[in-house]
């Protein structure tokens, strides 16, 4: 490989992961002035990867790889082309931004050094994610980003809401993962290969495979639930509890976008079927319609731009499921639009809500003096998200508008929705931008002033990087958009990136009506969000209300079976197993017409017809045994009896453990019988004897007929032949019966005394549980444990 | 259960069969035995013991918990597999070394480390379990 060494892009995935470990020391000494070495590691990495972008947008792609679980044929392994370098870029430079404005967000939190290591644990697995060339690597990066998230959402974990948010993410977000598995290992079975560049070299093999419905299926149910699309778009929205540079990060730059990450991937090689332009199209634009109509409805800033993130998502699929070459250099170019503007808008939310202590849009106003660097950042990258030009927003609409109206055929519904989608995405970046910061001044909780530079350099240069990749469109098209095209369509494609629009043509006309559509609604936007509040008032249900039936549903159904089949009664537990074990026994031979028809009486000695003598005297000890405790200890003298025979029989190992065995018995029973507080004597109604007795006798007589059956059988002697040969001379051990527990066969004794040892602990568990505590002292303690919650909550 | 006879003989009769297994646990590669049997022995031991003396007493003569002894037997027998790993054979190859002690050849191996761990993994459950039941008896 010609480029820098694919070590540095091992040490480039690594980083944020070692970032990850220092960052709770460093914060300590250095309180929140942490985040400016700290950043220093992501914009390492971006510049890396900037390093690289000439070389790719050359056409060059590589691989560097290790192995990481060769058995498996797994390796730990990236793929650097025009997709994954955007991605990466995008990671790493708004990730830099993302960890100063952390700073300043969180400043002074108890925590602030575990919400640092967190972040640096997502940004490396999100790295690895869009780099992965393995298909395990990339699965398994898929599902840390998960996990982070789960983390960050939580990370205000004494707060209810948060901790139902993080589960609701995990839950659909991790069960998309397990249908990407799923599809990943269909993919792997299909074309052989377990890299994602040899399965993109593949052609129409995914295609052509009969399997292919099933691959897309499975593929789409990760990259929906990732991306947030209808109707699993329900927990990013609910994923703003979590604090806002997560938002800013996670859930609107680069997270959510690995959904679209995966099928701008899988396009070229699963993309472009009836299938494909069906059920993309339709679900993003769905989503796209649901996004903005449910923005328009919130009032809070940070949920009003996480249903636009979701409306962007939909968006983004729905061009990407035309596979149109027109639609994709829109989507190329959104992509990059919406995470710079997005990122911006989330920090500039986060910023007033932390200056002005709330972020409700009905109680802010007039900020516009006291923030004036915010409402600046708010202002530009307000406008790329509006489409107004010159902001590389107004470049992907362009784009995009000529991809579905004057692309490969026109599509009336799907213009029709961007154009609706666009206009509403208009009136909610309007709404964030300016009403905030214009009109009278509104008293806020707070006195509202300028946040730091921590908290305002994120913003501005995110909105200023909107402008200069517009203002520079053609080096932008050459080194940012072909090269990203190209992988998405799979074949080295340039495009020509224009800020001006080189034809007065249907775009143009498209985004004209757009924006004044969108200035239309932005002026009545009070009354479209009355309208829309009492239409989804008047629908009453939503997959958000959904999830959280399912899962009562779940909860429910896994109480009423615990209910019914552990009901508490030994007794029933006992006659279940007896019972069953009876049937085993007994049904198997009865069906298969097994029983054994003839049984050969050995001949016994006499002291051996005097052994046996005893272990029945011992049985009907048991059963005529007035009191427990005799009973237990009858029982015993069969056991001694047996292990008498096995003595005769030549079995003196097993003789031993036999009588060791027995003796442990019936002390343990013994002891167990003075715990348990039991009635001496064994008071049971007629009917219950019987019945016992019946269980009892069909479980004898089927081991008996079990065993006579084996012991009539020919004796295979290969297993006995092999270790009397090798018990001397490999094992050097004379007893062959203890060779084969500790060497022969050492691996299933390591199990055995590990269950050993987990019973003994169970035991003991069992025999320290007391009575439950009186209604009182738990009482006290739960007043005890909402104490300790309110000091927590007061402390933070 | 507490009669003078047995509370004198008991730790007698106890220190006797502990050794007992130890030698039970040692001569079972060749003659019957082995650390399972001897486990048992070593637990029975220990439950005489506790219904003869009580408890404590048990309790301060082994000084660690015999689940601690489970653990470490358990983490015995583990380890004994990983040895034959730095000579490039599959997890638990046996491997045997002949040391001069005192002018006789002693065989020691692997499995006997082995064995010696699902000794102690035996004496520590069995053991805390009838320790456990016993104690409770008298409080």
């Amino acid at each position: 490989m010609s480029l820098i060494g694919s070590e540095a892009t091992f040490i480039a995935v690594l980083a944020p992961f070692a970032a990850a470990i220092v960052a709770p020391t460093l914060t300590r000494l250095l309180a929140h002035n942490a985040a400016w070495p700290l950043a220093l590691v992501p914009a390492a990495i971006f510049l890396f990867f900037a390093g690289l972008v000439p070389e790719v947008a050359g056409g060059v792609s590589f691989t560097p790889m290790v192995d990481w679980a060769p058995s498996y044929g797994v390796t730990f392994s990236f793929f650097v082309d025009g997709l994954s370098t955007l991605f990466a870029l995008l990671i790493s430079g708004i990730g830099t931004f993302i960890i100063l404005y952390s700073g300043g967000y969180l400043k002074g939190h108890p925590q602030q050094g575990r919400f640092f290591s967190f972040m640096f644990l997502f940004m490396g697995a999100m790295l690895g994610l869009v780099l992965g060339n393995d298909l395990i690597t990339l699965f398994i990066f898929w599902e840390l980003t998960s996990i982070t998230s789960f983390l960050l959402i939580g990370f205000d974990h004494l707060r209810a809401a948060s901790r139902r948010a993080a589960i609701q993410a995990l839950v659909v977000t991790g069960g998309g993962g397990l249908s990407l598995l799923a599809g990943f290992l269909v993919i792997m079975a299909v074309t052989g290969e377990a890299n994602m560049s040899a399965v993109l070299a593949s052609g129409d093999t995914l295609r052509d495979s009969g399997l292919y419905a099933l691959i897309l299926v499975l593929v789409l149910g990760g990259a929906f639930t990732k991306s947030a699309q209808f109707p699993f778009h329900f927990w990013l929205p609910n994923a703003m509890e979590a604090p806002t540079p997560v938002s800013a990060f996670l859930h609107s730059a680069t997270m959510v976008k690995a959904g679209v990450y995966l099928l701008m991937r899988m396009h070229p090689v699963l993309g472009d079927t009836a299938l494909w332009t069906t059920i993309l199209p339709v679900f993003g634009g769905a989503t796209l319609l649901v996004g903005t109509i449910l923005a328009v409805r919130q009032t809070d800033l940070k949920l009003m731009l996480a249903y636009t993130t979701v409306a962007s998502l939909g968006l983004l699929v729905m061009l990407t499921g035309t596979s149109w070459e027109k639609a994709i250099e829109g989507a190329a170019l959104y992509l990059l639009a919406h995470s710079l503007f997005k990122g911006a808008l989330f920090m500039v939310a986060g910023t007033i809500d932390h200056e002005a202590g709330t972020r409700d849009i009905t109680r802010l106003g007039g900020l516009r003096k006291a923030m004036p660097i915010t409402f600046a950042a708010a202002c530009l990258a307000a406008l790329s998200m509006s489409g107004l030009p010159p902001f590389v927003g107004f470049i992907a609409k362009e784009y995009l508008y000529t991809g579905i109206w004057g692309g490969a055929g026109a599509n009336y519904a799907l213009t029709a929705t961007a154009v609706l989608g666009n206009a509403l995405m208009l009136v909610i970046a309007a709404a964030v931008a300016l009403k905030p910061f214009l009109g009278p001044k509104v008293e806020t909780p707070k006195h509202a002033h300028e946040g730091p530079v921590l908290l305002y350099a994120g913003p501005v240069v995110l909105s200023l990087v909107g402008l200069a990749s517009a203002l520079l469109a053609h080096d932008t098209g050459v080194l940012v958009i072909g090269p990203v095209v190209s992988s998405i369509l799979g074949v080295p494609s340039t495009v020509d990136v224009h800020l001006v629009p080189t034809h007065i043509g249907a775009a143009l006309y498209l985004s004209l009506g757009t924006i004044a559509l969108g200035v239309v609604l932005f002026l009545r936007l009070d009354a479209l969000r009355a309208g829309t509040a009492g239409l989804l008032t008047a629908i009453g249900w939503g997959p958000d209300k959904g999830f959280d039936q399912v899962i009562a549903g779940i909860v429910s159904f896994s109480a009423w079976v615990t209910r019914t089949v552990q009901g508490g009664r030994m007794e029933v537990y006992m006659t279940m197993t007896f019972l069953i074990t009876a049937a085993a026994l007994l049904v198997p031979m009865t069906v298969a017409g097994t029983w054994p028809t003839s049984f050969a009486m050995p001949g016994f000695r006499f002291y051996e017809w005097g052994v046996l003598a005893i272990a029945a005297a011992g049985l009907v000890a048991v059963l005529i045994a007035r009191t427990r405790l005799t009973a237990i200890v009858s029982l015993g003298i069969q056991g001694f009896a047996v292990a008498l025979i096995f003595m005769l029989f030549g079995a003196p190992d097993l003789s031993f453990t036999q009588f060791m065995v027995e003796t442990l018995s019936v002390v343990i029973l013994a002891l167990v019988m003075t715990r348990l507080n039991l009635q001496p004597r064994d008071h049971r109604p007629m009917m219950a004897r019987l019945c016992h007795s019946a269980i009892a006798l069909a479980i004898g007589v089927g081991f008996a007929g079990l065993l006579i059956q084996i012991t009539s059988a020919p004796f295979d002697r290969r297993l006995s032949d092999f270790f009397e040969a090798y018990s001397r001379t490999i094992a050097h051990g004379r007893n062959i019966v203890n060779v084969i527990l500790v060497d022969f066969r050492g691996f299933d004794t390591l199990g055995e005394i590990s269950v050993v040892m987990i019973t003994g602990l169970c035991v003991l568990a069992l025999i320290r549980v007391r009575p439950k505590r009186s209604a009182e002292e738990a009482l006290d303690l739960a007043a005890g444990d909402e104490a300790v919650r309110k000091r927590e909550e007061a402390r933070v | 259960m507490r009669t003078v006879i047995f509370r004198t003989i008991a730790p007698y009769l106890a220190a006797l069969m502990v050794l007992f297994s130890v030698f039970v646990l040692l001569r079972g590669h060749n003659e019957p035995g082995g650390g399972f049997i001897g486990g048992l022995i070593a637990a029975s031991a220990l439950a005489i013991y506790g219904i003869a003396c009580g408890v404590a007493a048990v309790r301060r003569a082994i000084t660690l918990h015999p689940m601690s002894l489970s653990a470490a037997g358990l983490l015995m027998s583990a380890l004994s597999g990983l040895v034959s790993l730095f000579t490039g054979q599959p997890f638990m190859t046996s491997q045997w070394w002949y040391v001069r002690l005192f002018g006789v050849e002693v065989p020691l191996s692997t499995p006997m480390i082995f064995d010696i761990g699902v000794y102690l993994v035996v004496v520590g459950s069995i053991g805390s379990i009838a320790l456990a039941l016993e104690e409770r008896e008298s409080d």
